[in-house]
């Protein structure tokens, strides 16, 4: 299989050739694997593409293609965009990597950057977030906030991102609510508007009075505002439409930082493998405005938690922490390491309920 | 460990039902003609948008719901002249209206993302809505749950105590015999195509309207194939169509609520249980023969 | 007034002429599109059909043809039987999951161990697999008479919901973290549905397609169930006085299509797409109802339909990439192709005649 993996190779790193020379410009490709116009994970990541755009202006050229399936027709997008002269190459869903890896062993000389997974290469980069810092201040809030004690919360999948974010929201929750109480209902779906709304109706009917989502559609928002007195924040994107109320807050995915940084590294040939997991402090996780409908203490403490985040003083995984089977996790001012925290297969103590599966 | 308050799960279900059980009513009207539109899914989604983008510019949620008709029955119009003009085949059709359907939304509603439209006011009905248990469950919702229990019932007078209902059926149950005796088979159904389209298109816009309320694209997400499937589960009547939407919007509602509530349920078998459910019906309502309607999805020609 | 009057026999002349004159149509129609989106149309048109098959690239796209083609055409080769026979599987989806959970699972049970026989033992599962859940709606088709479409159908929504539980739990893969999504095959040597000649995109699942068109051709005009099923869909009646039995037929036709479709998710699994995953499937079961019609239902026209359908995709990705276009429009741009590839069917069938006055 060497020679005809080999010959492949040839044949690819060809065309790469003649299809690079006619340009000087840097060119920067991106899958996406939603429309541009879902409003949260794919609208984010274009408008990093659109900063890109901006800050480099004719230096650099961008390419997108959006609703790429994952599997075959990755690998077939990717290719194209590496086959057309991109330089550098961000895909930015998880069902992307493997596609990713197979592609950039083709492609030696592009730049791959792939978005919430964990596999490297030489010419492959990850990044993701540390969206659970942003948790950590949504949960701090959620828990004054409650006057039911009962928080809400629309999860996704079972997978360790959403998990980090139930329980950094719990933690946080609790840290100032001792009696708040996590409802939790996994909607296996990351969008489905009609699912989320029927989903916020059932917690809102559960006696939640603040709801916390892990899905990219604004229809909770709207349950939460038809049942009048329903806290949310919005989710991936600002949501701003439904502040001051019920949106107070929100997290906010901002790739424009990074993505200006990686290219600028193209440009000056600076480029290394990297694996980024950034947080509030560069920017990659954004809080939305805190709205007047959260009393000001409440709204000093949590721009006093997100500065602390920021500045790295403080770690949301904190010990003293145990594990929802009251095993010890985190002994006293232990912080947890990532490789933990990026297989998160648990609840900590005081959650109620179980992971599917 | 939280208890279900039935009635706040009922009014639940009822809203819930709502936008498959509008769809679902246009497409028995169609199938009824013996026409097979799987296009439906397509022209829910094109209602949705027509539906949000006349709102939101008009600031009428009542105009909004006009346009998501009228663009619903343009895309059926599409649908009629290809099977009923063009002779095609019906199945096919469907599955290609769907696609432009969905490709052509998504088009119209670029500049339309985050952006809330108008509300739907709930309908003041006044003591009604003041009945201990009935009125937070039948009484306390827009027109729109209520124009569309008001089609189930015209519906079902329609076919079967009109004179336009029993051509509509003669036409669907065996076209040649109908064209005999001097119906307009093609007309017949060119407008039940167009009415099932206005019909979806309703549906699509109280999803993007009321119960979500946002446009993004792809929102209806398979809405319109279990429209589809209640016209069938409903073996092609109206009052069953309604059962059939509101068991389906219940397990929906019920999975939710019953993670919510705390009980530990194994998610994925709990989403699978509505198609089980509907399997299971199926079974035991197919001993009921006098369903389906006899030249369903067969080509009309009249050779003269 | 324009009159229709139906031929005898379909125009063997139109049959022939009548998709490069959709296509064409297609062409005027879908420019006229991409002008009002700002886009220059002749180049969007020749993007989408001439670079793929020509351009610089083809070396690439053309082998990424036969990888999208094949599973399409594995598919709808197994459906048109059954829609030749009046029987509506549109559950096709539902098999193709299920045929490659069961190929999945059996190169996932041996792993890590290597032999030549794995991979024949997952074909086998895969086809098994997907006949086993087109054998749920015959048999109940024929015991209680419930229709199959709708059946069919709904147990595209249960595959979809196993396919979300095997990839979040039991195939999940045990070195990934706990991310969803199995082991990649492409790395299990044993289980790797590699390409045949390098670079040539030939895999097995290529291979299957084109030995279904060809046994299938074989089925139809020469072999007497071949006949049985035209006899069936054309004159129910009359077949059952040729002794047809109608079970039996649809225990065929649902069983080949099954079959055939878990065959093209085995293949798909184990081969481009590598892992078992949430979003493994991507609609071909319904993309290949409509190649099915496209193709007339004829074997050798399912299989040009397949690989125009594929072009109108990879065409449709690069125009996205290069020129900008909006996925939509290229939705947009397919939906119009295949209204016009139906529309103008009216031709091989009807001949279009000036309507004469009757004399009174």
């Amino acid at each position: 299989m060497t020679l005809t993996r080999l010959l492949t190779t040839a044949a690819l790193a060809l065309g790469l050739a003649t299809g690079a020379v006619a340009q000087d410009k840097t060119r920067v490709g991106f899958i996406y694997v939603g429309p541009i116009g879902d409003g949260g994970w794919t609208y984010e990541h274009d408008k990093g593409r659109l900063a890109v755009e901006e800050h480099f202006g004719d230096a650099v050229e961008t390419v997108y293609q959006e609703s790429v399936p994952e599997g075959a027709d990755a690998e077939r997008a990717i290719t194209q965009m590496a086959l057309q002269g991109a330089d550098l190459i961000f895909t930015t869903s998880f069902g992307f990597m493997e596609a990713t890896l197979a592609v950039a062993e083709k492609f030696p000389n592009v730049k791959f950057e792939h978005a919430t997974g964990y596999k490297t290469a030489p010419n492959v980069s990850t990044y993701s977030a540390r969206f659970y810092e942003g948790r950590a201040v949504q949960g701090h809030i959620a828990g004054k906030m409650t006057k039911s004690n009962i928080v809400g919360y629309i999860a996704s999948y079972p997978i360790p991102e959403v998990i980090r974010g139930i329980n950094s929201a719990y933690i946080h929750a609790r840290k100032v609510n001792p009696d708040v109480e996590f409802k939790i209902i996994w909607a296996y779906t990351w969008f489905d508007p009609a699912k989320e709304a029927d989903a916020a109706q059932a917690l809102i009917e559960q006696g939640a009075d603040v709801i916390l989502q892990h899905t990219d559609s604004t229809a909770p928002q709207a349950a939460a505002e038809k049942a009048g007195n329903v806290v949310t924040f919005g989710q991936a994107s600002d949501m701003a439409e439904y502040a001051p109320f019920p949106r107070v807050s929100s997290i906010i995915d901002n790739w424009a930082p990074y993505y200006i940084a990686r290219t600028q590294a193209v440009i000056d040939g600076t480029w290394e493998t990297t694996e980024t997991w950034d947080g509030i402090g560069p920017g990659m996780v954004g809080i939305g405005e805190i709205t007047d409908a959260v009393p000001t203490e409440v709204k000093a403490e949590a721009l006093a938690l997100k500065e602390a985040m920021a500045a790295g003083e403080y770690h949301p995984f904190t010990g003293p922490l145990n594990r929802q089977d009251g095993s010890v996790w985190l002994a006293e001012g232990e912080v947890a390491d990532d490789g933990t925290l990026l297989g998160m297969d648990f609840y900590v103590e005081g959650l109620t309920g179980q992971i599917p599966n | 460990m939280g208890t279900i308050n039935p009635e706040l799960l009922l009014a639940a279900v009822i809203v819930a039902a709502t936008p498959i059980l509008l769809a679902a009513l246009g497409e028995l009207v169609v199938e009824r003609a013996g026409v097979l539109n799987l296009g439906v899914e397509g022209m829910m989604i094109t209602g949705a948008i027509c539906g949000f983008a006349v709102a939101v510019n008009s600031g009428s949620p009542a105009l909004g719901f006009v346009a998501a008709a009228a663009g619903g029955a343009v895309l059926a119009l599409l649908f009629a002249l290809l099977t009923q003009v063009a002779l095609a085949n019906q199945v096919a059709s469907g599955l290609a209206l769907t696609l432009f359907g969905l490709g052509l939304s998504s088009l119209l509603g670029q500049g339309y993302q985050g952006i809330k439209p108008p509300p739907t006011p709930r309908l003041d009905l006044g003591p009604l809505s003041d009945i201990p248990f009935l009125g937070r469950v039948m009484f306390s919702h827009d027109l729109m749950v209520y124009l569309a229990l008001g089609l189930v019932a015209a519906v079902w007078a329609m076919l079967k105590y009109t004179r336009a209902g029993l051509i509509l059926r003669a036409v669907g149950e065996n076209h040649d015999a109908a064209h005999a005796l001097g119906y307009k088979v093609v007309r017949v159904r060119v407008l039940a195509i167009l009415f099932g389209g206005a019909c979806a298109g309703l549906g699509g816009a109280y999803i993007s309207l009321v119960r979500v309320p946002q446009w993004t694209e792809g929102m209806t997400s398979g809405a319109g194939w279990i429209a589809l499937a209640l016209v069938v589960f409903a073996s092609w009547k109206a009052g069953r169509v309604l059962l059939g939407a509101w068991l389906f919007g219940g397990v929906t509602v019920l999975q939710l609520n019953l993670q919510a509530a705390g009980f530990a349920i194994p998610v994925e078998f709990l989403s699978m249980s509505p198609y089980l459910i509907t399997i299971l019906v199926l079974v035991i309502m197919a001993r009921d023969k006098s369903c389906a309607p006899a030249s369903l999805g067969r080509i009309f020609h009249a050779s003269q | 007034m324009l009159r229709l009057e139906p031929r005898p026999q379909p125009s063997r002349l139109w049959t022939l002429t009548t998709p490069p004159l959709a296509v064409l149509i297609t062409m005027i129609a879908g420019g006229a599109l991409f002008a009002a989106l700002g886009k220059d149309p002749v180049e969007a048109i020749a993007t989408i059909f001439w670079q793929p098959l020509f351009g610089e690239f083809s070396f690439y796209y053309r082998p990424q043809l036969l990888i999208k083609a094949a599973p399409l055409i594995l598919i709808a080769i197994g459906l048109s039987l059954g829609f030749r026979a009046g029987i509506w599987n549109i559950g096709a989806e539902g098999q193709y999951i299920i045929g490659a959970l069961a190929g999945a699972g059996v190169a996932l049970a041996f792993y890590p161990y290597e032999s030549a026989l794995i991979f024949p033992l997952m074909v086998l599962a895969g086809a098994l697999g997907g006949w086993a859940w087109a054998m749920i709606p015959a048999l109940l088709k024929l015991r209680f008479g419930t229709n199959e479409i709708l059946v069919s159908l709904m147990l595209v929504y249960v595959a979809e919901q196993l396919l979300a539980a095997m990839a979040l739990g039991l195939m999940k893969n045990p070195e990934g973290r706990g991310f969803p999504g199995s082991r990649n095959l492409r790395q299990y040597d044993s289980a790797h549905n590699a390409e045949l000649i390098a670079g040539t995109g030939m895999h097995w699942g290529v291979a299957a397609a084109l030995i279904a068109v060809i046994l299938a051709y074989i089925l139809l005009s020469r072999h007497s169930l071949g006949f049985h099923i035209r006899l069936a869909g054309q004159a129910p009646r009359a077949a059952r006085f040729a002794g047809v039995h109608p079970g039996r037929l649809v225990v065929f036709c649902l069983g080949t299509a099954g079959a055939l479709a878990g065959l093209a998710g085995m293949f798909e699994v184990a081969g481009p797409a590598g892992q078992v995953s949430i979003d493994f499937n991507v609609g071909y079961g319904f993309t290949a109802i409509i190649v099915a019609f496209l193709g007339r239902l004829h074997p050798v026209g399912i299989a040009l339909a397949g690989l125009l359908m594929a072009l109108t995709y990879i065409g449709g990705e690069m125009a996205q990439s290069t020129m900008g276009l909006p996925a939509a429009a290229i939705q947009l741009f397919q939906g119009m192709l295949l209204f016009f590839l139906l529309a103008v069917d009216l031709l091989t069938n009807y001949r279009i005649r000036l309507r004469q006055r009757e004399v009174a």
